[in-house]
């Protein structure tokens, strides 16, 4: 009893973000997910209150914590100071820390994020650039945006004298040896710990679902496959 | 409404008057190059301040941190790096240019206060990692307080007003300031997070008037992982349509933005709720323009859209240019550098103002 919720308590966030809840709802009131989702922070905060290791480890295993947005609306309006935000990035921490995220269809995207958002900050030094909001992925972001994409250089070249070259300016290039000061970061910090961990489990939860490991074909079936059963 | 104000008068912040350490974001240099450019230019060219562009900071790694791939320990690191940076090149007061930085740079700065053993354990990791050490900045703000906290300057240079040319009126405005500006620590942004002033304050300075309406705080729908994977961006959508439907019936003149997120989310899916449902929300079936705080600084200053950036849109601005008197040419709208014709987007619904037909006559 209290293994999980223990190892929940090493996490600042978890101590921040959960004082002693009343169960009030005034979160889930409040929250854009579970205006969406079959969401209701409220009872996570109560389950993870419980302490109670059954109950942790299938919260851990669920889609249920993954339907936050992390916009932190529940902060400022919780009356007991508590963050149900804080405590599902907690509980999303652990959950990949242990490879229970791979368990469920929401969990399983996180291999999605780490190869788009991840492997971008690693191989440009930003979270986004141009080229990865590709048209044909992204086609709510409209005409403009296609056009933009297919004529990069003439329309960002009026805003920066360093579009895609090294200098100050928007979306230059991020040089070496800044990137390689990140990638250290990311060493000694626990970054790259997490990514492998993120490739590792996804891979062998891939083979296990039929797949030949987590190839582009699982990476895209995450991002793109909505079962429908979340709401 | 005075005492309404004066209730929420603690939530109030220092902002530095001169020498900021500029840093950018990545989604405003991606959807918004030209705000940061103006952003710029209105500091060091039309106010006179000093502020630092510096090549060498990086993302600050936040939206993969709010989708959970990035350690806390990890971005904790890298911001411990651009403090670094900072204090290297010889400034103390830190500006950013994005809500979900400004978000993260707060709560780091508060976790390492309520938890020193976290900023111990940084400067050792950003030492090993690096070599660097960081002084934390003696002022941080978002670069929309440092416009509010310039916002009479700016308005005795005004070259336009937010009024309606045609009435006489002030312009209608929406604001929104972004979750992560004032949700986590509410007494980091100006008026907290229930009563927002930031962009309210420059809209008031600068003659327009502000449009409250219900669900002026909820969520623009970003949700990090809710959009950044293509299954869940029905989230996405959904609450900004909460937001498109709640404020309509107001029929404001535009919508301004304080993060880049939300500008380009409620820019983009009135795109898409045009094209999926025929809906639109702006006067003679368009959409409600959508501007950052610098474009509609810009604007006020007597800046060029175009040179704005304000063609990256797709929601059309040209109702609002034409209420506020702004004198631009149709035609260069979408061109590229040195007059270059580099071809328009498609039209759409929420996009398609005359300037298309013009630019073709003048071809």
């Amino acid at each position: 009893m209290g293994k999980y919720f223990d190892m929940l308590l090493e996490d600042v966030r978890l101590r921040e973000g959960l004082k002693a809840c009343m169960n009030c709802g005034v979160c889930t009131a409040v929250c854009p997910a579970a205006a969406f989702y079959n969401y209701d922070p409220r009872q996570i905060v109560s389950i993870v209150q419980t302490r109670d290791d059954d109950a942790i480890e299938a919260l851990l295993k669920s889609n249920t914590i993954w339907y936050c947005g992390e916009c932190m609306s529940c902060r400022p309006r919780c009356p007991r100071s508590n963050t149900p935000g804080y405590v599902i990035q907690a509980l999303r921490t652990l959950s990949q820390k242990l490879g229970f995220f791979v368990e469920s269809e929401k969990g399983r995207q996180q291999l999605a994020l780490k190869r788009t958002i991840g492997d971008n900050i690693l191989r440009t030094g930003y979270c986004i650039v141009p080229r990865l909001v590709k048209a044909e992925l992204h086609p709510e972001q409209g005409t403009v945006w296609k056009w933009v994409l297919e004529h990069d250089e003439e329309i960002y070249g009026q805003f920066s004298e360093s579009y895609n070259r090294e200098g100050a300016g928007a979306l230059r290039k991020v040089s070496d040896a800044t990137l390689e000061e990140l990638h250290r970061i990311f060493d000694v910090t626990g970054g790259t710990e997490m990514f492998d961990t993120i490739e590792r489990c996804s891979d062998r939860k891939a083979r296990e679902m039929g797949y030949d490991g987590a190839d582009d074909h699982y990476f895209m079936d995450t991002y793109t496959q909505n079962s429908n059963d979340h709401y | 409404m005075n005492m309404k104000r004066s209730s929420w008068t603690e939530y109030q912040k220092e902002i530095a008057d001169d020498r900021y350490y500029y840093a950018r974001s990545c989604i405003r240099q991606n959807f918004f190059p030209g705000s940061e450019k103006a952003f710029l230019n209105i500091l060091g060219k039309d106010l006179g301040r000093d502020i630092f562009d510096d090549p060498l900071h990086t993302s600050c790694t936040g939206i993969g941190y709010h989708s959970d791939i990035v350690p806390l320990e990890t971005i904790m690191t890298v911001v411990a790096r651009q403090f670094a940076l900072m204090s290297e090149a010889g400034y103390e007061n830190f500006t950013s240019s994005c809500i979900t930085s400004f978000g993260i740079y707060t709560e780091i700065l508060s976790t390492w206060e309520e938890f020193p053993e976290t900023e111990e354990r940084t400067r050792e990791n950003l030492y090993k990692a690096t070599g660097r050490e960081f002084s934390k900045p003696k002022n941080l703000a978002h670069t929309s307080d440092v416009m509010f906290h310039h916002r009479e300057q700016i308005a005795r240079q005004a070259r336009r007003r937010l009024v309606n040319v045609y009435t006489g009126e002030p312009l209608r405005v929406v604001e929104h300031i972004g979750c992560h500006y004032a949700k986590i620590f509410p007494k980091s942004g100006i008026g907290g997070s229930e009563f927002p002033y930031v962009l309210a304050g420059m809209v008031e300075a600068w003659g327009g008037e502000i449009v409250d309406y219900p669900e002026r705080r909820h969520c623009c729908g970003f949700g990090f992982r809710n959009y950044l994977v293509q299954a869940n961006r029905g989230y996405s959508v959904a609450n900004s349509h909460k937001k498109l439907e709640s404020m309509a019936p107001y029929k404001p003149d535009f919508i301004v933005c304080n993060c880049p997120g939300c500008s380009m989310f409620l820019d983009k899916w009135q795109y898409t709720i045009a094209e999926m449902e025929g809906i639109t929300y702006g006067a003679n079936g368009g959409g409600i323009p959508v501007l950052t705080y610098e474009e509609m600084a810009g604007l006020v200053l007597g800046y060029d859209p175009w040179e704005l950036g304000m063609q990256m849109h797709q929601v059309d601005v040209e109702p609002l240019l034409d209420k506020m008197g702004v004198e631009y040419d149709p035609s260069a709208k979408y061109l590229g550098r040195n007059g270059k014709y580099i071809g328009q987007p498609e039209r759409a619904l929420v996009n398609s103002c005359s300037q298309d037909t013009l630019y073709k006559i003048k071809r």
